[in-house]
């Protein structure tokens, strides 16, 4: 678990669902996204460094993913919904180039 | 209709760029042709994506490059049996197609996201979102970009 100073900023649009009821998540992580394009003065190529996979998890079972390729933006901002089953933790991790990730977690109360 | 234009036009560049490495003369790959037709034919297997079910919002015309908010929504009535696993986001002109792909399941309760994205220019966006039963859909858009964003 490295890159542990970075905290994820992460909304639930409600903190208690109804059955079936969906709700929206929206998270955003400070991340440079260096896409491998750019050359620095001295005309050295800037390696990418990207966070390349989004997972996100309720009580344990994923509820939607995604692979991010170097055209998204810095500070990637993502949003989703998912169908409210069983209250638990709502847990969203970030897989960077470099093998290191990013938790963030909030939590969802199904009534 | 505007795929079929971007697949003619993606395939003219990449034609041309095989005719200039066949004479000797470099020619470079950025911004010029990318991989769409090869990434979009990795993700459908071949299969020819049929338009619809697909909806793509972006702004019609980008101010920054850097940072262009999109949703892309599939139709589907995400039950057990009939659910969208996949879709991918590409782009025609940045250099390379690939944006993100997204993955859904029943448990997503709708197939739809939202992030933001770096375009280079003024382009097509294609969504294309496969079914559990293997079938594809598809829709594009273009965008048009003031101030490209991938850097210099």
């Amino acid at each position: 678990m490295a890159a542990a100073s970075v905290r994820p900023r992460i909304k639930l649009d409600k903190k208690e669902a109804k059955q079936g009821e969906l709700v929206e998540v929206k998270a955003l992580v400070s991340h440079i996204m260096e896409t491998g394009q750019r050359k620095s003065a001295d005309g050295q190529v800037i390696p990418r460094k990207i966070l390349n996979k989004f997972t996100a998890t309720v009580n344990g079972k994923e509820v939607f993913s995604a692979d991010f390729e170097p055209a998204v933006s810095a500070n990637p901002y993502i949003q989703f919904k998912f169908k409210a089953t069983e209250s638990g933790p709502v847990v969203l991790t970030w897989v960077d180039d470099d093998g290191s990730t990013i938790v963030g977690e909030d939590s969802i109360k199904v009534l | 209709m505007s795929i079929s234009i971007n697949r003619r036009q993606a395939f003219a560049v990449g034609a041309a760029a095989v005719a200039a490495a066949a004479l000797g003369q470099s020619i470079t790959p950025a911004f010029a042709a990318n991989n769409i037709d090869e990434m979009t034919k990795k993700f459908t297997g071949g299969a020819t994506p049929i338009a619809g079910k697909v909806k793509l919002d972006l702004p019609e015309i980008a101010e920054n490059g850097n940072t262009v908010p999109i949703t892309v929504t599939v139709e589907s009535p995400m039950t057990d049996k009939d659910y969208i696993t996949d879709v991918i986001v590409l782009a025609d002109g940045n250099p390379n197609a690939g944006i993100a792909t997204f993955h859904f399941s029943p448990a997503s309760g709708v197939a739809e996201a939202n992030t933001r994205i770096r375009l280079a220019n003024t382009q097509n966006i294609v969504a294309v979102a496969k079914t559990n039963d293997g079938k594809f859909y598809t829709a594009s858009k273009q965008v048009k970009v003031t101030i490209g964003g991938c850097g210099g």
